[in-house]
């Protein structure tokens, strides 16, 4: 009989306590690294870093060192006035994905006065299709993750009603697929990032009920190897993402204690990096805000108390979810 | 070629270009963070000045067709560049076969983009020519063959152009090669369901074709999954195939312990005992054995997951004996 081999050794060097100043110290600086070649290559998502940045600092109780005016000036001026919709950056195209980072970001500066909200939500809707799918922009790429922006950037806004929410949940439901769990479109392979999407979906149209949840959370707890950490699908390597995408899928499924929580947070915490800051896919790669929100996140989820909770639905702080007055589903069992 | 910037020593910066001395350079905008802009790339700057520049213009020419090749090469996730090297190929009447090449091309350096995927896309129903998709999705699945952006493609392809002939031959290629390979799995469940269907004899064979694979490869998630994905459409459930429930047998009596093979007698039982099979070997007493094993020896780390299935039959053992006493009393 032979075992699963992909996963990662942690090594006893590893770091095994949480570097909170050190993570805050990171972003904070991330932005000033002009000269860095990463800044300057992920120009095209900016708005989505400014989300993961912005989100982690909240969750440490850091974002008074994020610079709250020029950020939200910025995000005013990469609105599209004939979409409404909002780009990556200023002289990008407006596209769902940035859409939603940018409505996140400023809802949790509770400051959506600062963009043309009718606009926003006259693009999203826009984008809904005959069948219920969203396209991610005029392009027409359509994808469950999609489905999942429109529905959030929309709840964020109080403005569901703009959208046909039960033909959104029917194209979400097409993409299950015989393992209970989801890809980007019909037919696609579970994916353990899609399937955040569309239970996030169904969690903010409360609709959970229409999962198969005990197929769907026990795929989700196979994804746990040896190492602690969390694979996508099955046989890939472990990486740091996906603690989140399986932890919040398993929050919102309430299944959350089958996982092993003390191995996983070891590995969690291996992928700091001591030196950087940060947190990153596996341990001893290069650290990004990216996987350093998704870091954060997991530990809130896995009830580390230095941390904000975190909503397992929007991923971005509960207490901003309250005052919005929000309340995703969670299933009931 | 010396227009797509591929040999570094012969590039001539734009700036230094007679060709583009009509048009100013517009610096990125830097955003919500403090102006200490240091050069990190001179090459990427230069290009990337020149690029917004024509794009705040929205020149419709050649040279802007050029310099957003430029672009991609520096970096091929920029969408925005892609949108508008599409309008300007649709302006200019470029010749879509060309593009093609050109986009395989950059398929081959960047295999895992979604942008470079989605203009292939594009193309490829501007063109209403499905020919080529087989094979670029062929050949990025033999280098990767998870590659998630090659498989959704290959979907689209099929799906929209009926390419499903030989996708079978294909599929039990990459099976043979990977016996775990997920993605190839879950392509085997695509073709069935939407071309070769699910009748009786369909399902059999596909029980039969799984069942081989496990005796080859036993703890293999992903076969397993498929075997319970395929039951799906046998009206008997899970546990009413006699060659399934002899493979398993005969499996566990040669003290194979995956945690699939065990999971799955966990889950005929589960089913018989829904079913009120009182005199079945699939019984509550065997589901927390099995339970109890997995969780204290062959797959400890969801010792949870199995403690609390092991509860459940607990509790359903409790009922069931509850009203088998009533009928005594």
């Amino acid at each position: 009989m032979s075992f699963k081999t992909k996963d990662v050794t942690l090594s006893d060097d590893r770091p095994k306590t949480l570097l909170l100043q050190k993570h805050s110290d990171y972003l904070a600086g991330y932005g000033l690294n002009k000269d860095d070649y990463e800044f300057c290559m992920t120009e095209y998502l900016r708005m989505s870093g400014i989300y993961w940045s912005l989100t982690a600092m909240e969750l440490m109780d850091q974002s008074s060192r994020m610079p709250k005016d020029d950020i939200i000036s910025f995000i005013s001026s990469c609105q599209d006035n004939e979409s409404g919709g909002i780009s990556a950056s200023n002289g990008h195209d407006p596209h769902m994905l940035y859409t939603l980072s940018a409505v996140q970001v400023l809802a949790m500066y509770d400051r959506l006065d600062a963009i043309d909200v009718e606009g926003v939500v006259r693009y999203v809707s826009s984008l809904q299709q005959e069948d219920g799918s969203f396209f991610g922009d005029m392009w027409g790429e359509v994808d469950t993750r999609f489905s999942f922006c429109a529905v959030m950037c929309l709840s964020l806004l109080q403005r569901l009603d703009a959208i046909d929410v039960n033909k959104a949940v029917d194209f979400v439901l097409s993409c299950m697929n015989f393992d209970g769990g989801f890809g980007s479109k019909p037919g696609s392979e579970s994916h353990a990032g899609l399937i955040y999407c569309c239970v996030g979906t169904l969690s903010i149209c409360k609709r959970m009920d229409a999962l198969k949840a005990a197929e769907l959370a026990w795929w989700l707890c196979e994804r746990q190897l040896p190492s602690g950490g969390l694979n996508g699908r099955p046989e890939k390597l472990p990486d740091l993402c996906y603690s989140w995408w399986v932890m919040s899928s398993l929050s919102m499924l309430n299944r959350i204690h089958w996982v092993d929580k003390k191995n996983l947070e070891q590995y969690i915490l291996a992928c700091q990096d001591a030196e950087t800051g940060g947190f990153s896919d596996r341990p001893g790669d290069i650290t990004d805000p990216f996987h350093t929100l998704f870091g954060l996140a997991g530990l809130s989820l896995l009830g580390n108390t230095s941390i904000k909770r975190v909503n397992p639905t929007y991923c971005m702080p509960q207490e901003t979810i309250d005052r919005l007055n929000l309340e995703p589903q969670i299933l009931q069992i | 070629m010396s227009d797509s910037g591929d040999s570094d020593i012969a590039w001539t910066f734009y700036k230094d270009r007679p060709e583009w001395s009509d048009i100013t350079p517009v610096p990125e905008d830097d955003g919500p963070t403090p102006v200490v802009v240091i050069a990190h790339s001179e090459k990427f700057e230069d290009v990337y000045n020149y690029f917004r520049a024509v794009l705040q213009k929205n020149e419709i020419s050649e040279r802007a067709l050029h310099l957003t090749k430029d672009a991609v090469e520096l970096n091929p996730a920029n969408y925005t560049v892609w949108q508008y090297r599409r309008d300007l190929l649709k302006e200019l009447g470029a010749d879509l076969r060309s593009e093609l090449d050109y986009v395989e091309s950059v398929i081959k350096q960047s295999p895992k983009n979604y942008q470079v995927w989605h203009h292939r896309r594009v193309l490829v129903e501007w063109l209403q020519d499905s020919s080529l998709e087989l094979e670029l999705t062929g050949d990025a699945l033999l280098q990767d063959p998870k590659n998630y952006h090659a498989w959704q493609h290959r979907q689209w392809a099929m799906k929209t152009f009926g390419l499903f002939e030989n996708e079978m031959d294909f599929v039990d290629n990459l099976i043979t090669d990977d016996v775990r390979n997920n993605s190839a799995w879950n392509q085997r469940y695509f073709v069935m369901n939407n071309h070769l269907g699910w009748s009786d004899l369909n399902v059999q064979k596909e029980i039969c074709y799984t069942l081989e694979k496990i005796k080859f490869v036993k703890n293999n998630e992903s076969a397993w999954n498929y075997l319970r994905g395929v039951l799906l459409h046998d009206k008997r459930g899970l546990g009413g195939n006699a060659v399934v429930l002899s493979c398993c047998e005969e499996l566990y009596k040669n003290r194979c312990r995956s945690p699939y093979l065990m999971g799955f007698i966990i889950d005929i039982c589960d089913e018989a005992i829904k079913k009120g099979e009182t005199n079945s070997i699939y019984c509550a007493d065997r589901a927390i054995e099995l339970c109890q094993a997995l969780a204290t020896k062959y797959d400890k780390i969801r010792s949870k997951y199995w403690n609390y299935l092991s509860e459940n039959f607990k509790k359903a053992k409790y009922i069931e004996n509850g009203s088998a006493n009533n009928i005594h009393v």
